[in-house]
């Protein structure tokens, strides 16, 4: 388990580049926190850093579900909230698809924990401050 | 003897309602069915993909049959048949999709293609005299907030989005932290009817100078760290005094004031950052008027605060009547009146789409 401390939300977008150095096409990152955590933030740093050309791109998936980016592998970024059965409907949104061709970032993933693949990234976002985060990053074996 | 009018029979399913409806010349609405699903919802505090697509493909035929029995015209007089294709929740956007082709299909007419969102910004010519373009165009609601410079109801130019949430999603999001129930809009709203605007201090994120681009995320947290305390200060006693009425509180021990203050302060800051963003893309365009549409338009602060900004630039603004502030078949309708004049028709192999590709 990995400990990083970010202390605004340009922090949590830097780190959030530099963890997607660690990414390729099949990889999928489970993300935790709470409301207002920066878990979008976080997202648009991933984004950037396998990148896409624009930040301003990447938004809350909470109304499209399912949010696609143009880098130079597509990022999708998903919210998994408001699935009620989320096993049924993580495949008909394309799931195994989208880590066939991708990489995928999946907001409130602790909903769906038990159907995420053998290798995903686990971030945990806790909030310690105004502007300041703790992110645990570990990976599934 | 003047021309007969031409009718577009319209579907509409990209979120939780499902609605039909007959539009004549892209202005006479003659009927629009909207079968709604706040209810459904309700427990979840927000739309729920599966129920949504469920609950659309049990409604769209009763919809349909009554918006064509509504109309009083036949199927002979109908020219095309338009549907929302993006965007939405892709398993609802198929069922309206799958539907309007059936018809197009069996009664052989054309088939348009229509942005839910243009759609919005074109929702105030329904029913009254045609917007007069060239205008800027807002649309807030639960799932977008986007500015246009629309120089006529197709050409439509993308000026800003929200970099984060959406304004609607902003107030379900607040409803919930104060739990005061789904959906927000209205919740948020009549709760700030008893409180003070501006008595708990709330950023006014505009983002960087001239940016036409929106941020709701932000105003969100800072809700949530007044209701609970900013993580990691201690609470003085006198804190509550300088941060305003309920500070650190916790949501369930608000008192009906304290709450009331909340959402007032909560919800004169979202019109604020509407109204300003339309001055903002008014000085940028040069459009002389001004349309704001979309669900969070029904909110009486935010109409009252565009209004405001629009006298003060000397625009003339328009807004939908009520009814078509939220989702509806009548604006799909109306603008695919232009879409058809323009010869803009899709195939049966048209596709949904859940975004805006950019």
């Amino acid at each position: 388990m990995e400990r990083h401390e970010t202390h605004n939300p340009d922090q949590t977008v830097a780190l959030g580049r530099q963890f997607a150095q660690r990414l390729s096409v099949g990889d999928c990152v489970a993300l935790e926190g709470q409301l207002g955590a920066g878990k979008t933030q976080f997202v648009r740093g991933v984004a950037l850093g396998l990148g896409l050309d624009d930040g301003r791109m990447v938004c809350s998936p909470t109304f499209v579900l399912v949010r696609e980016y143009a880098a130079r592998v597509p990022v999708y970024h998903l919210d998994v909230y408001r699935l009620s059965d989320a096993e049924t409907e993580l495949a008909d949104l394309g799931f195994d698809e989208m880590l066939a061709d991708g990489v995928v970032l999946l907001e409130w993933a602790e909903r769906v924990r038990p159907l995420l693949p053998k290798g995903a990234w686990r971030v945990n976002i806790e909030i310690t401050g105004q502007i300041d985060r703790v992110f645990s990053i570990s990976r599934s074996q | 003897m003047s021309k007969p009018p031409t009718i577009i029979f319209a579907l509409e399913s990209s979120c939780d309602d499902t609605s039909a409806a007959l539009v004549a010349d892209g202005l006479e609405v003659l009927s629009n069915v909207v079968a709604g699903q706040d209810c459904l919802h309700g427990r979840f505090s927000g739309v729920v993909p599966e129920l949504a697509s469920r609950a659309h493909i049990e409604a769209i035929g009763p919809v349909i049959a009554e918006a064509l029995a509504g109309g009083g015209v036949g199927q002979d007089r109908i020219a095309a048949v338009a549907v929302t294709c993006r965007p939405g929740l892709i398993g609802s956007l198929l069922v309206g999709l799958m539907a309007a082709k059936t018809l197009a299909y069996v009664w052989g007419k054309p088939l348009i293609g229509v942005n839910h969102v243009h759609a919005h910004a074109y929702s105030p010519s329904l029913g009254g005299e045609p917007i007069g373009y060239p205008v800027v165009a807002l649309v807030a609601s639960g799932g977008h907030a986007a500015l246009y410079h629309c120089q006529s109801p197709t050409e439509v130019t993308a000026l800003g989005q929200t970099i984060d949430d959406a304004p609607g999603e902003a107030f379900d999001k607040v409803a919930n932290i104060l739990h005061l129930g789904y959906p927000g809009g209205p919740a948020v709203e009549r709760m700030a009817r008893e409180g003070t605007a501006g008595a708990v201090p709330l950023p006014v994120t505009l983002l960087k100078d001239g940016s036409l681009d929106f941020s709701f995320s932000g105003l969100k947290t800072a809700v949530l760290y007044h209701v609970n305390g900013v993580p990691g200060a201690r609470l003085s006693p006198d804190a509550a005094g300088r941060k305003g009425p309920g500070y650190g509180k916790g949501a369930e021990n608000l008192t009906r004031q304290e709450l009331a203050d909340i959402a007032a302060s909560f919800q004169a800051v979202v019109a604020e950052i509407l109204a300003v963003k339309c001055r903002r893309a008014v000085e940028y365009s040069g459009a002389r008027s001004i349309v704001l549409g979309g669900g969070v338009a029904r909110n009486s602060v935010v109409r009252a605060r565009v209004e405001e900004m629009a006298n003060r630039l000397g625009c003339p603004l328009r807004m939908p009547a009520m009814a078509y502030c939220t989702d509806n078949a009548a604006m799909i309708a109306g603008l695919a009146y232009h879409q058809y004049l323009a010869g803009d028709l899709a195939d049966l192999d048209l596709e949904a789409s859940p975004t805006i590709r950019v």
